[in-house]
């Protein structure tokens, strides 16, 4: 992985941008100690990892909007990080950043249950919005798997989804307003309690923008009732492709469920070793849960069955309780950590069009085969995001870039077919130098030039989403 | 000029020495622009249609209709419920795919499906330089680089000339039911359609036209539509008895703002915290009103002229001018003036997708 060269002028500034940096914010909010700053040197996706100059912890908007403006006067990238879950290094540090941090900024603003929303500090983790609301019947859809940790500020950054958002969304669906500060220390207030934006929406393009265009303080968030009760039923299928026939079949029939997960053998094999969810010995299994009153989810859950068995399944497992949903989800839910048991893994993100679901995944089992490295599929089917855990040793030279070289192999598959690189992980810097795949030069300058707008000087985030080439220029400028 | 290509546009822009008024179908625009018309019209067709993946994509210059029917015949619809403003602006013309997006035009279906903008889930376009770019895809997940399908939807013309547009698709319910409540005033009304969308039955429409009642409209499989209209009616016994009515009419007249069709004075589209609406309504000045999206959305008919931003005073939301005099809309702007640092913004975006200034020149 290339990152730039870092500034030298700036490494042998730190002292003073440290002391500048101290002026506006609290001692304890300014992290310059390199023992310290260490905490920051990686999100989750460990394999890349570089300390920042510093870290900074403000609490309010205008904290952030002082360290940003000192920032831009002294030309100093700034990285922003919520939780630091991202998969795709969307916070890796610089050697010669600021890395801000909002985890500090966790507060509950204003819940308005008559309009139905809530705003919030944007470090406030994501679990903890619905937190707020729950005890009134409400909770905030969008719900990544993260969602323990991560923050609002990363979901918005990321544009983050989860098993729900087949019929609830992304982030993007649900967001209504946030607070921006640009990188010269502009506080902009987009959107709010209304729906639409008055003029060019610049909301829609905020969320998703990885901190490319500011660094977002507070978000101002849909709430929804909850449902009167949800259930899933498992499916198990002796073929990939059958199964994947199957899930469009059901979103053919008109039902609409709420997540459609899809497992293959491997991590069948794999959860069930370490879960015991006692899933049926089957080449791919599908967990289908709909929503509504028990009345409702019965006809929900017999339309769904009566499509399924058209594709011969090897068993049908429609849950009629609380224990047996839990159940149900126990393998799904511990996919990850199971993968995580056996070995290092890289966990992609691509989506490909529904239809295509058997014939990419015929394609990974032969790549697989190929690279010589075992793939694990567990993914939200529904939308035709995958999620191919490829297994690898970190300990053993040369298998990470094996790996990775692997991971891009199966992305571009999923670009050929119609996909995308990226459904909901980003692309930070584990997927900047593939944007060529989807995207010609003119499509990305395109890209570009809304960066330009927002952060003309081209200090925020740096190095990430496009490809270095592309943006030296500019970065240099 | 009517280019037939994607690449005839291209020509057409580089060819352009002046403003160039974008144009669809000419059913929804609104504001006033200048220059010489670029129709839309012939950027037509479906190019991929995949019921089982919920996805279309098309022409921008695809009719309306036709994309409708297309889908319909495989049970399937574009979930936002396009308006149709034919009667209400005046105008005859075949609505177009860019044309709605570019309006970002969303009906009642918008409190519980979201808008256009949410469902569009890609674009082709020209911008104001002749370049041709593509964002999104046609995938109904996609965090791929920054998203400009967003930022074209809505945007009226103003950044570049739509080709191509993608869009997810829901299926069509089985049944329908429009519950009717009689005779509240606009507060009221607004808190129940507030308390309806505050449950867990999933009210896909939530409208009040005072003088003829607040209606709500529930979707789904039979069964479970007559079951949430019996608990809706119950949650809301405290507004009165609900009645069933028979909604389709019902709701495009709402969705389509028929009641001001014809009518002297200007319309105005205000959105708003639900919870505000009723209040600014009655600051307002306007001889007759609609809410929409809960109470979020409300039509104004207005005395020709008057400026309804002032009547208000600071308000959290915006106001746009839809129908009304040449002279009141530059007069009193289209569009909600914006706070200055997002005016910047705003104008550093058009100058760079457009450097010329040609496309719908003084529209935004
Ligand atoms: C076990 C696991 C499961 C996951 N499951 C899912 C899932 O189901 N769905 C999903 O979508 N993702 C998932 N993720 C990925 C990750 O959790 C999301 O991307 C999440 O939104 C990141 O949030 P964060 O607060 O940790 O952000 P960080 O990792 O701190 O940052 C993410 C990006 O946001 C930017 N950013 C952070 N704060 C700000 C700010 N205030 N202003 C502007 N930019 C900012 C950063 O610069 C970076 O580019 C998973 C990750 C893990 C480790």
């Amino acid at each position: 992985m290339q990152m730039p060269v870092p500034n030298p002028a700036i490494l042998a500034r730190k002292a003073q941008i440290v002391r500048r940096l101290q002026s506006v914010l609290p001692a304890d909010a300014v992290v310059h100690d390199p023992a310290d700053t260490r905490a920051y040197e990686c999100d989750a996706l460990v394999a890349y990892r570089c300390a920042p100059l510093c870290a900074v912890l403000p609490r309010t908007t205008a904290e952030v909007s002082a360290v940003l403006r000192i920032c831009h006067e002294e030309g100093v990238p700034v990285v922003p990080r919520g939780a630091g879950t991202s998969l795709a290094g969307g916070a890796l540090p610089t050697a010669d950043c600021v890395l801000l941090g909002v985890a500090r900024m966790n507060g509950l603003l204003e819940v308005d249950y008559p309009n139905r929303f809530v705003r919030v500090q944007a470090g406030r983790t994501n679990l903890s919005v619905t937190g707020a609301v729950e005890a009134q019947g409400f909770f905030y859809a969008p719900d990544p798997s993260s969602q323990l940790a991560c923050a609002i500020a990363g979901n918005i950054a990321m544009n983050s989804g989860g098993a729900h958002c087949l019929k609830y969304g992304v982030t993007t669906n649900n967001l209504l307003g946030v607070t921006l500060v640009q990188m010269d220390g502009t506080v902009l207030e987009i959107g709010g309690g209304f729906l639409d934006a008055p003029g060019l929406d610049l909301l829609g393009v905020i969320c998703g923008s990885e901190g490319q265009l500011g660094v977002v303080t507070e978000a101002t968030l849909r709430i929804l009732p909850k449902p009167e009760g949800a259930r899933p039923v498992l499916i198990g299928f002796d073929a990939n492709e059958v199964a994947g026939q199957c899930v469009s079949d059901i979103i053919r029939s008109g039902v609409l469920p709420v997540a459609i997960e899809f497992m293959d053998r491997p991590c069948i094999e794999a959860t069930e070793a370490f879960a015991h969810a006692g899933y049926p010995d089957c080449e791919a299994l599908l967990i289908v849960e709909v929503e509504g009153s028990p009345a409702e989810i019965d006809e929900q859950l017999a339309r769904i069955i009566a499509v399924a068995r058209r594709h011969n399944p090897v068993e049908i497992r429609e849950s009629r309780s609380e224990a047996e949903s839990a159940r149900i989800w126990l393998g799904r839910k511990s996919a990850f950590g199971a993968m995580g048991n056996i070995n290092d893994y890289l966990c992609l993100d691509g989506v490909i069009p529904v239809s295509d679901l058997g014939l990419v995944l015929r394609r990974i089992g032969e790549m697989s085969r190929e690279y010589g490295l075992d793939v694990a599929n567990v993914f939200h089917a529904g939308d035709g995001n995958l999620h191919p855990l490829i297994l690898y040793d970190a300990n053993k030279p040369g298998d990470l870039e094996l790996c990775e070289e692997f991971g891009a192999a199966i992305l571009k598959l999923c670009v050929e077919v119609g996909g995308c690189l990226t459904g909901e992980h980003g692309v930070g810097v584990e997927k900047r130098d593939l944007m060529g795949v989807q995207f010609s030069d003119v499509d990305m300058e395109a890209q570009l030039r809304l960066k330009d707008v927002f952060d003309p000087r081209w200090l925020m985030n740096p190095a990430k989403v496009f490809p270095l080439v592309l943006t030296a220029g500019r970065r240099a400028a | 000029m009517k280019p037939a290509t994607e690449a005839e546009v291209v020509e057409c822009l580089a060819a352009a020495s002046g403003p160039l008024r974008i144009v669809g179908g000419g059913t929804r625009g609104i504001g006033g622009t200048r220059g010489e018309v670029l129709e839309t019209g012939g950027l037509a067709g479906i190019s991929l249609y995949e019921p089982g993946a919920l996805t279309l994509v098309a022409g921008a210059g695809t009719p309306l209709a036709e994309v409708e029917a297309v889908l319909a015949r495989a049970g399937q619809r574009l979930a936002f419920e396009v308006p149709d403003f034919r009667a209400l602006l005046g105008r005859r013309g075949v609505s177009t795919l860019g044309g709605v997006v570019a309006a970002n035009a969303s009906g009642p279906r918008r409190v519980q499906a979201g808008a256009c903008r949410d469902a569009l889930i890609g674009v082709r376009f020209v911008d104001g330089a002749g370049l041709v770019v593509k964002n999104g895809g046609r995938v109904m997940k996609n965090v791929t680089g920054l998203d400009l399908v967003k930022l074209m939807a809505g945007s009226w013309g103003t950044l570049g000339v739509l080709t191509e547009v993608a869009f997810k698709l829901l299926p069509v319910p089985e049944a329908s039911v429009t519950l009717r409540l009689p005779g509240l005033d606009d507060a009221r009304a607004v808190a129940a359609l507030a308390a309806a969308l505050g449950t867990p039955y999933e009210v896909t429409g939530a409208a009040h036209w005072p003088g003829q009642g607040t209606y709500l409209r529930l979707e789904g499989f039979s069964g479970s539509v007559d079951y949430r209209a019996g608990r809706l009616a119950e949650v809301l016994a405290g507004f009165g008895a609900a009645e069933r009515v028979d909604g389709v009419a019902r709701w495009q007249a709402i969705r389509d703002v028929t009641a001001f069709a014809g009518c002297a004075g200007d319309v105005w589209r205000l959105s708003v915290k639900p919870s505000d609406a009723p209040g600014l309504v009655a600051r307002s000045g306007a001889q007759a009103v609609l809410y929409d999206w809960g109470g979020g959305l409300v039509w104004l008919l207005m005395p020709e002229g008057a400026d309804l931003r002032a009547a208000l005073g600071g308000f959290s939301g915006h106001a746009t001018l839809v129908r009304a005099a040449a002279e009141t809309h530059a007069r009193l702007a289209t569009f909600q003036p914006e706070a200055p640092p997002v005016a910047a913004i705003t104008a550093a975006l058009r100058a760079r997708f457009d450097p010329r200034g040609i496309l719908n020149p003084g529209l935004m």
